[in-house]
């Protein structure tokens, strides 16, 4: 299966569901509560072997969902979010491999999250919803990969978020994890990115609409998730990438029009990118999402960061952008170090790129050249053993 | 699960890898300094060929460390494991004495810190291959002597503008400067590059040889550096 051919589509994909947890076996949680039942949304692309070993699990970010590849339906607007990645002949090439998504819980497209129905009240859980930790997020999949058969992942990849998902994987299944390639992210979220989810979850429980988060069936908070996912964007972009892709270019006009309305290109974008977020997003979900990359600290309960990752088995290739400021280079390179000093396998380059934190979704180049002989070399290494 | 000890040395990927000889002969010469089953870091491990004869023909368990993007696009395309680095920010990474050999090939030269670099080499290595170009050699000096010139020769081939060479040292300096930094020499082979095949130099190499490779250690109780 090694002849070479155009990178091509998936083509047409349907998401599908998965439900466990049912009372009285909910998930245990790691603030201590319990959830359950639990529904997963998850999508595969290719074929799983005879022997279940060409299974990679894709992570997804804050904002994304299970829907890495292709379209829904033919005449969708755009494919999935990590389309340019996924696909026969491209980086996770789907000729060779299984590649499994699956939306984490807390989010709100299609797995269980604050919109769900909370089976106690017969409505939606709202913050009645347990806050969930990346750990938990991690654990649910678990039992998908374990409904699916697969014993062992060939790979778990991901970027940002999905990054921290990789990492987690591979430290508390480190018999299923033969791969890992945690991408822009970080052991442990920084102060100052804790502090930008803070405010955008600020501007959603400032807004009149937020009622406490149950808003479901009324007005949304739109104003306060679309201000959240404005500070988003603005941290995923670098300055360079901004000068380049705005500079101080008006907006449909010529001259500066003295008054409050949109006058520049990057409002302009950041208007519109609020504005699609509150068509696809639960502000709850936002919420909790971005409340479980704050508690993200894999050097606990040691402090150690060495010591926690030691339990890890896989081999890791971790990559960093140099203009990523919200998940900088060397917050990569503490997680390199600390998997060298346990003599773990690992790669690590940084990627020069201008794009900022986006990088990851944007230098599918460099990042399919990675990956393509990172993930065949591991090919190479099963057929030796 | 070391790599290495899982890999099949391919005889056939082996004689591809070798080729690099023709164009770095020094190599072959530091392929046979190493131990069969070693662990060895490489300095500046470019595009990852010596790591690779390494981990094919002496089973040796390699890592690099690179500044290049896309030398570590090329060392990941053959299954090495590399670290994106800046060797002037040391090893501080790596724990004293952790692997058997630490390899600079025609690297201290480029950096601002050999010194430094050097001695790092010796904390975490058990012992240390560095290889150089000799500015000592007979043809640099006429040069200088008669052309009154920055020698430009098939080793150091740049203009004095140009060149990423800041420290460039002769087989006599870096003798000394191992002497007085508590490092023991274990093994030299000095080499004429230049003109292929390459050969050793026996006599007067610091004359003679436009490349050197020593074998080096930290002499015992030293803590220099």
């Amino acid at each position: 299966m090694s002849s070479v051919q155009e990178p091509g589509s998936v083509g047409i994909v349907e998401t599908k569901y998965f439900t466990f947890a049912e009372p009285p076996n909910e998930l245990q949680l790691e603030s201590g509560k319990k959830l359950g039942p639990i529904t997963l949304a998850y999508e595969t692309y290719g074929e799983m072997n005879e022997d279940k070993s060409n299974c990679i699990l894709i992570l997804h970010a804050l904002s994304g969902d299970a829907h890495v590849a292709g379209k829904h339906h033919p005449d969708d607007r755009k494919p999935g979010w990590w389309d340019s990645m996924v696909g026969p002949g491209k980086a996770f090439d789907t000729n060779k491999y299984f590649v499994i998504c699956s939306n984490v819980i807390g989010g709100c497209k299609g797995s269980t999250g604050p919109s769900s129905i909370d089976p106690a009240t017969g409505k939606p859980y709202g913050l009645r919803f347990p806050v969930v930790t990346i750990s938990d997020m991690v654990n649910a999949q678990k039992h998908l990969i374990d409904h699916l058969g697969i014993k062992q992942l060939l790979c778990v990849v991901g970027g940002s978020m999905g990054g921290m998902q990789a990492l987690q994987w591979a430290v508390s299944y480190p018999d299923m994890v033969k791969l890992a390639i945690p991408i822009a992210t970080t052991a442990r979220l920084s102060a100052q990115a804790i502090a930008f989810h803070a405010v955008g979850r600020h501007a959603i429980m400032a807004d009149p609409n937020f009622a406490n988060g149950d808003y479901y069936g009324k007005a949304i908070p739109s104003a306060g998730l679309r201000i959240a996912r404005m500070i988003g964007h603005i941290t995923y972009l670098s300055d360079q990438a901004m000068h380049r892709k705005f500079g101080r270019g008006l907006q449909d006009k010529t001259a500066p029009s003295f008054d409050f309305v949109t006058d520049f290109q990057v409002e302009s974008y950041l208007n519109y990118q609020g504005d699609e977020f509150v068509k696809r997003f639960d502000a709850n979900s936002y919420l909790y999402i971005t409340k479980a990359m704050d508690y993200f600290d894999l050097s606990q309960p040691s402090g150690d960061l060495r010591r926690e990752l030691a339990r890890a088995k896989a081999a890791f290739l971790v990559i960093s952008f140099s203009s990523d400021w919200l998940f900088p280079s060397y917050m990569s390179k503490e997680i390199v170090t600390a998997l060298r000093r346990n003599n773990i396998d690992v790669t690590y380059t940084e990627i020069q790129s201008d794009s900022g934190h986006d990088a990851f979704l944007l230098e599918t180049e460099t990042l399919t050249n990675l990956i393509v002989n990172f993930l065949e070399y591991a090919n190479q290494r099963d057929n030796d053993i | 699960m070391p790599i290495s000890e899982t890999m099949t040395s391919n005889p056939v990927d082996l004689e591809n890898y070798r080729r690099i000889f023709d164009e770095r002969p020094e190599f072959r010469y530091i392929v046979d300094m190493i131990r069969p089953g070693s662990r060895v870091l490489d300095l500046g491990c470019g595009e990852g060929h010596l790591l690779k004869v390494l981990q094919l023909e002496k089973r040796a368990r390699v890592q690099g460390i690179e500044l290049s993007e896309q030398a570590i696009q090329a060392c990941v395309a053959k299954g090495l494991f590399v670290y994106h680095g800046d060797l002037d920010e040391g090893l501080a990474d790596f724990n004293d004495q952790s692997v058997d050999y630490v390899i600079l090939t025609s690297t201290i030269q480029v950096l601002h810190r050999p010194d430094f670099l050097i001695l790092e080499a010796a904390r975490v290595g058990r012992e240390c291959i560095i290889s150089l170009p000799n500015f000592g050699y007979w043809k640099n000096r006429l040069q200088l002597f008669f052309l009154g010139q920055m020698p430009k020769t098939k080793t150091l081939p740049y203009e004095w503008y140009d060149t990423p060479n800041i420290h460039l040292t002769t087989i006599r300096d870096f003798v000394r400067f191992c002497r007085e930094r508590g490092l023991d020499i274990l093994e030299t082979v000095f080499l004429v590059t230049e003109r292929l095949p390459c050969r050793r130099v026996k006599f007067c190499p610091n004359l003679f040889a436009d490349y050197a490779i020593f074998r080096l250690r930290r002499r015992e109780g030293s803590t220099s550096g």
